[in-house]
């Protein structure tokens, strides 16, 4: 078995990017600190041959959405995870960019496609397992989520 | 899905890293490990005059001192399979054996005060290691008497093999053992190794 190590200086830089685009700049750090602490306690059992990105970013999916729903046990109405617009739901913390922040703003199906198709680099079949939807409508949400950024970019060029 | 420039630069900024962060999280993430009860096993390296050294701990002290021609990564390995493969890089139980080292081959420490787990050894190995301990800096003494302090004065050919498994040499002076006819005798570090810290302990 690998040591761990070698699987967080691999895999960490993803797993950052998948928190931060999921959860935006203030959640990112517990985020992926809770998913390498999770995943270090189960690491032993791990099977060998297993497809260790994909594992972590189930961790980082299940660490997030956590986060989501403790943050509308606040003040807010209950999280939305559901294919809706946001309206102001899983509430998008202050983002550090304009891209963070379009992102932010999408329903949470899309922004989770975007991310673990084009972050985390996961194939659609693994996509639509995690945001619990077949293949074809991850590949749709996924292609969905990135038309709206686009618009979001070429209205507001960098 | 066809990429347009415009979806590459939104997947270029999204994949933008902070090295430093990174750094950052992994240091959180050892420390965090070390107090869940989660840190089997940690190490760092450290240069020295034989060598770049790897120095790794379990929770109980010092388990393994590597040489560079042992290849870092393959211990890292054996350790992963031997001990556990919950390994961190991080200071805990060996920036300590570092600092010492250091003041070790500066000629300003004999005797290294550093907790050590023995665990990679067993039996009449072992008997042989705790013994080791107690040759002091400068100190030479032959493989019969070893065997023979370690209990067993006819098993001289594994007193050999236990000096030259020996997994952590150098706190565990394996390296004052040598051959009744003065030669040096086998080392995990190599033969040169083995003559500069003889050399240099007969010179202080």
């Amino acid at each position: 078995m690998q040591p761990f190590e070698e699987i967080v200086v691999e895999h960490g830089p993803m797993v950052r990017r998948v928190c931060r685009a999921l959860l935006g700049p203030v959640d990112t750090d517990d985020a992926w600190s809770e998913t390498f602490l999770a995943a270090l306690r189960a690491y032993p059992d791990l099977r060998p041959g297993s497809n260790v990105r994909g594992w972590l970013v189930t961790i980082a999916h299940h660490k997030a959405i956590d986060q989501i729903r403790a943050r509308a046990r606040g003040p807010e109405p209950a999280a939305d995870l559901s294919d809706r617009p946001p309206d102001g739901a899983p509430g998008p913390e202050p983002a550090d960019t304009e891209l963070h922040g379009a992102l932010a703003a999408l329903p949470f199906k899309q922004r989770g496609a975007v991310v673990y198709r084009y972050l985390a680099d996961l194939p659609y079949a693994e996509v639509g397992a995690l945001l619990e939807c077949s293949e074809a409508a991850a590949r749709r949400n996924a292609a969905d989520g990135i038309a709206r950024l686009r618009r979001h970019y070429e209205k507001e060029p960098r | 899905m066809n990429m347009t420039p415009t979806d590459r630069q939104i997947l270029d900024d999204l994949t933008a890293d902070d090295e430093a962060a990174c750094a950052r999280l992994r240091a959180r993430l050892a420390e965090q490990a070390d107090r869940d009860g989660l840190l089997d096993l940690s190490y760092r390296t450290t240069d020295s005059p034989i060598g770049p050294l790897l120095l790794a701990a379990t929770p109980a002290g010092l388990v393994r001192v590597a040489f560079e021609r042992e290849n870092h990564d393959a211990v890292l390995a054996e350790l992963a399979s031997a001990i556990s493969p919950r390994i961190l890089r991080s200071p805990r139980g060996v920036d300590d054996v570092a600092r010492q080292l250091d003041e070790y081959f500066a000629g300003h420490r004999r005797i290294f005060e550093v907790p050590v787990d023995l665990q990679l050894s067993k039996g009449f190995r072992r008997a042989v290691l705790e013994h080791l301990r107690e040759i002091p800096y400068g100190a030479t003494e032959s493989y019969t008497v070893v065997a023979e302090a370690a209990g067993n004065p006819r098993a001289l050919r594994a007193a050999g093999s236990a000096c030259a498994t020996n997994p952590i040499p150098l706190v565990v002076p394996c390296h004052r053992v040598v051959r009744r006819d003065g030669t040096y005798g086998q080392y995990r570090g190599g033969p040169e190794a083995k003559h500069a810290l003889l050399t240099m302990e007969a010179a202080r």
